[in-house]
C-alpha cells in the first residue's frame, strides 16, 4: 500500500463522487486509500456475493437464446440492495468505515456482473436473436434502474430521527 | 461440483472484488470524478477478458473459476446503475445517456473483440 495521500477522497469509492469534494486537479493515478480491514471487508463481501451468483448460474444453466434468469435476477437484486445500503449509509446512519466496503463494494459488486451480461447479449446477437438481445438489455437497465430508485426512495421515506 | 472448486469460487470472488475496488480508484484518481470512468474502465476491461475466455471455449470448472468467479466479480452492474441514478438526481442527463450508451455499445464491442482474439489463440 502506498502512503495514504491527504487529498484522496472516498475510502469506499466505487467511483461515486464523495461528499468531501476536496478533489484538486490531481491527474496522477493513485491507488485508493484503504486500510487492510477495509480491503478484508471488500474481500469478504465479494466472496459472499460471488458465491451466490455462481451458485445460481450453475444451478440454472440456459441456452444462448433463452432468457438469462440467473444474471438478470442477481443484477436487479444487487441494484436494489446497493441503492438501499448506500442511501442508508450516506443519508441515515452514522459514518462507518466497514459497512460500505462490505455491503456495497463487496456483496453488491460481487453479486452483480456486467461482463456476463455483455457476453450474453453478444451470444444472442451472434445467434441472430436481436429481439431477445434488445429486450434483455432494456429490461436489465430499466429493471436495475427502477430497483435502485425504489430502494433509494424507500430509505428516504423514513424520516431521520432527531 | 466439488469442495475445492467452490473454495476457489469464494476466494477468487473476494479477490476480484478487491481488484475492482483498486482499479476503479486508480482510474478515477487519474480521470477525475465528474464522470464514472472507473466503473466504465473496469466493466469494459472485464468484458474483453470474459469475451476472450468465451472464445477460448473453456470447460466446466475452468469457465466457472475464470469467468463466473474472477471476471464476474471484477465487473459490476449495481455500481453502474447507482452512478446512473445519482447522475439523474443531479439532472446531468447528457452524462446519464453517455454512461449507458458507452457502457452498452463499447461493452458488447469489447466482448466481441475478446471473443475474436480468444478464438484465434
Amino acid at each position: 500500500m502506498p502512503e495514504p495521500l491527504a487529498d484522496v477522497t472516498s475510502i469506499s469509492g466505487n467511483g461515486v463522487p464523495s461528499l468531501s469534494a476536496a478533489w484538486p486537479t490531481r491527474r496522477r493515478p493513485v491507488l485508493p486509500r484503504a486500510d487492510r480491514r477495509e480491503l478484508a471487508a471488500i474481500f469478504l463481501g465479494g466472496a459472499i456475493g460471488t458465491s451466490l451468483r455462481a451458485s445460481l448460474a450453475e444451478a440454472f444453466p440456459h441456452s444462448a437464446t433463452a432468457w438469462p434468469w440467473p444474471t438478470f435476477s442477481v443484477n436487479i437484486a444487487a441494484a436494489f440492495l446497493l441503492g438501499y445500503f448506500v442511501t442508508r449509509l450516506q443519508e441515515r446512519l452514522p459514518l462507518s468505515s466497514y459497512r460500505r466496503p462490505l455491503l456495497g463494494t463487496g456483496i453488491c459488486g460481487g453479486l452483480s456482473t456486467f461482463s456476463t451480461m455483455q457476453v450474453e447479449i453478444l451470444k444472442m446477437i451472434s445467434a441472430g436473436d436481436w429481439g431477445l438481445a434488445a429486450a434483455y438489455t432494456a429490461a436489465s437497465i430499466a429493471g436495475g434502474y427502477a430497483a435502485l430508485y425504489l430502494a433509494t426512495a424507500l430509505v428516504r421515506r423514513v424520516r431521520v430521527r432527531r | 461440483m466439488n469442495v475445492l472448486v467452490w473454495a476457489g469460487v469464494v476466494l477468487i470472488g473476494g479477490a476480484g472484488s478487491v481488484v475492482r475496488f483498486l482499479a476503479d480508484g486508480l482510474v478515477s484518481s487519474a480521470a477525475g470524478r465528474d464522470f464514472p470512468f472507473g466503473t466504465l474502465a473496469v466493466n469494459l476491461s472485464g468484458a474483453v477478458i470474459l469475451g476472450l475466455l468465451t472464445g477460448l471455449a473453456l470447460g466446466g470448472d475452468q469457465a466457472l473459476l475464470a469467468g463466473t468467479a474472477a471476471v464476474g466479480s471484477y465487473t459490476t452492474f449495481s455500481t453502474w446503475m447507482l452512478e446512473t441514478e445519482r447522475m439523474t438526481e443531479e439532472r446531468q442527463f447528457l452524462k446519464v445517456i453517455a454512461n449507458i450508451a458507452t457502457s452498452l455499445l463499447l461493452g458488447v464491442a469489447a466482448a466481441a473483440l475478446g471473443r475474436l482474439i480468444g478464438a484465434r489463440l
